[in-house]
């Protein structure tokens, strides 16, 4: 039960509920599908890069399990304000933290630490960094849609 | 013997699922601290030991290339073989040992019969499947309309999960070839009236391929009775190893199928100039088959009918009422599928959690059930849901099982409330 309570902390519970910046961005220039076939979950995610490649605004739609949900949420909370490299570096923190593999940094992670529980389920990896991946293709524009498999 | 299966007489009242359960070594073991509850046997079941020990004694005693030898060891694997496909027929209730062919799979057989069936079909014929079919019975033929030209037609679902008669009725017409109809779904446990299916079939012409992938371990099979013109098994669903599955076809029509594959065994001679193919089966048996797999899925069979079909079906019926009357109590869950014809399946939603994190927090219970669109997407699309959570049966599921399902779910909504 206790690494239960690891994985599905109350803040994953409430961001996967209740979803932050869960809608279209009305001024997107950027967005990118993703999709996990084994699940079934689907991620649309929406930026506005301006001119200096600063993050003005994130936002995702979409169907997903808890972890898929609240990871998406508190990726958009945490890359408001970003720049490109600065989101590519947190991914890269984030992905050594759910995958266990380097050593992430809990001060750049901030609220993100939260996913750590997610280690200890390896077949949950890729809920919780769909929506990283379906980032990093809206910021490259790529037009296939990303899956997981 | 020890055996639940020899030890139990056939008419025997009682259901000794706890003899039975000793039968099946995987099922004694902890999961992640607790005792394992296997509910994912639509997915793969689990093997008797029996079926390990045919397995081993092949491989220990027997192994050799079948068909051809003649040496000792190449004519015992050869009748090992060939006893197994008898098997398969009496299981069947198949008129001969030729209408029965050994592939990797249902999904193989059904592809066969895509192919082969197939190449007689031309630009304007249709094919019918129905909604709930699994995604092996949906793909192929669509790979056979893209080549050909043919249209699908698709039955729909009622609201319960049960094939539309009278739409089909409509569908039906002088243009049909083939109807490909699953015999229980696996993603809803609805069981099909696949004799008055195959009958309308029949009255329009068509022909009609029984998916029997999830109805084989379920239920008393008669291919006779159903007239299915082919039927399709899968030995992993019925207790047997992955890697074998069964084309049951009627001799009259697998006799006018050109072949599948081409290579050895399939062939009487080959040369340059004329290559004669075989006779049936071995037209449709192209290569040195999977012998190990046969001889498994004999034994598989020879355990359930010693057990038997009818008193499995009986407790399966009894523990799916079981589970339901539990699972009805669960707040928020609403039950996908509901037909009145219903085996083995039990397959949810509840509401604000994703089937995705019931199927993690049971495991950390112990609880294995397959959570997903269970490769049958159109169901989920049908009930507007990306995925469902589904609890199987199998012969050795008790009620403790479902019972232990049943608390999984109620700590899976506490942790969530």
């Amino acid at each position: 039960m206790d690494d239960l309570r690891d994985l599905y902390q109350e803040v994953i519970l409430d961001h996967g509920k209740h979803p932050r910046n869960f809608r279209k961005a009305p001024a997107a220039n950027r967005s990118a599908h993703g999709y996990n076939p084994l699940c079934g979950d689907q991620v649309e995610i929406f930026l506005e890069l301006d001119a200096a490649g600063v993050v003005q605004d994130i936002s995702f739609q979409g169907s997903g399990c808890a972890i898929s949900t609240a990871s998406t949420s508190m990726m958009t909370q945490a890359l408001k304000g970003k720049t490109l490299a600065e989101a590519r570096a947190l991914f890269e923190q984030f992905h050594a933290l759910i995958t266990g593999t380097g050593e992430p940094d809990p001060e750049k992670l901030g609220k993100l630490a939260v996913f750590s529980g997610v280690r200890e389920f390896p077949n949950r990896a890729k809920c919780a960094t769909l929506a990283w991946h379906t980032m990093c293709a809206a910021l490259e524009n790529r037009a296939e849609p990303v899956s997981t498999e | 013997m020890t055996s639940a299966a020899q030890a139990a007489p056939a008419n025997e009242r009682t259901y000794d699922v706890q003899r039975i359960r000793q039968d099946f070594p995987i099922l004694a073991q902890q999961v992640h601290g607790h005792p394992l509850v296997y509910l994912d046997n639509a997915a793969t079941t689990q093997k008797p030991r029996a079926v390990l020990a045919a397995l081993e004694h092949y491989y220990a005693t027997d192994n050799a290339n079948i068909h051809r030898g003649v040496h000792e060891l190449s004519s015992r694997a050869t009748t090992r073989y060939e006893e197994a496909r008898a098997a398969v027929r009496a299981f069947l209730n198949a008129a001969d040992d030729r209408e029965i062919i050994f592939v990797r799979g249902a999904t193989e057989a059904i592809n066969l019969v895509a192919d082969s069936f197939g190449r007689r079909l031309r630009a304007g014929d249709e094919i019918i499947v129905s909604t709930m079919e699994h995604h092996s019975n949906i793909v192929p033929w669509q790979m056979l309309c893209e080549r050909t030209g043919a249209v699908l037609r698709v039955v729909p679902i009622d609201d319960a999960g049960e094939f539309m008669m009278d739409e089909y009725e409509q569908l039906l017409s002088p243009r049909t070839r083939i109807v490909g109809i699953v015999h229980q779904s696996n993603s809803l446990g609805t069981v099909n009236p696949v004799r008055e299916i195959a009958a309308r079939a029949h009255a329009a012409g068509a022909r009609v391929l029984v998916d029997g992938a999830q109805a084989a371990p379920h239920q008393l099979l008669d291919v006779r009775a159903l007239d299915a013109d082919f039927y399709v098994l899968s030995g992993h669903k019925m207790y047997g190893p992955t890697g074998i599955g069964v084309l049951y076809g009627k001799r009259d029509l697998l006799e006018s199928m050109p072949p599948y594959q081409g290579g050895g065994d399939m062939i009487l001679s080959v040369s340059f100039e004329k290559t004669v193919y075989n006779k049936l089966p071995y037209k449709f048996e192209a290569g040195t088959p999977h012998i190990a797999g046969p001889i498994g899925l004999k034994a598989a069979i020879d355990y359930m009918q010693a057990v038997g079909l009818e008193r499995i079906a009986a407790h399966e019926h009894e523990l799916l009422a079981y589970g339901t009357e539990l699972l009805a109590e669960i707040p928020g869950l609403r039950m996908i599928g509901t037909a009145a014809q219903r085996s083995s399946v039990l397959s949810f939603v509840i509401e604000g959690i994703h089937p995705h994190d019931i199927g993690t927090i049971l495991d950390r219970e112990g609880i294995a059930i397959r959570t997903g669109h269970h490769c049958a997407q159109p169901v989920m699309a049908r009930y507007g849901v990306p995925a469902t959570a589904r609890a199987s049966l199998a012969m050795y599921n008790s009620r403790a099982d479902v019972e232990a399902l049943a608390r999984g779910l109620k700590k899976t909504i506490e942790v969530f409330s």
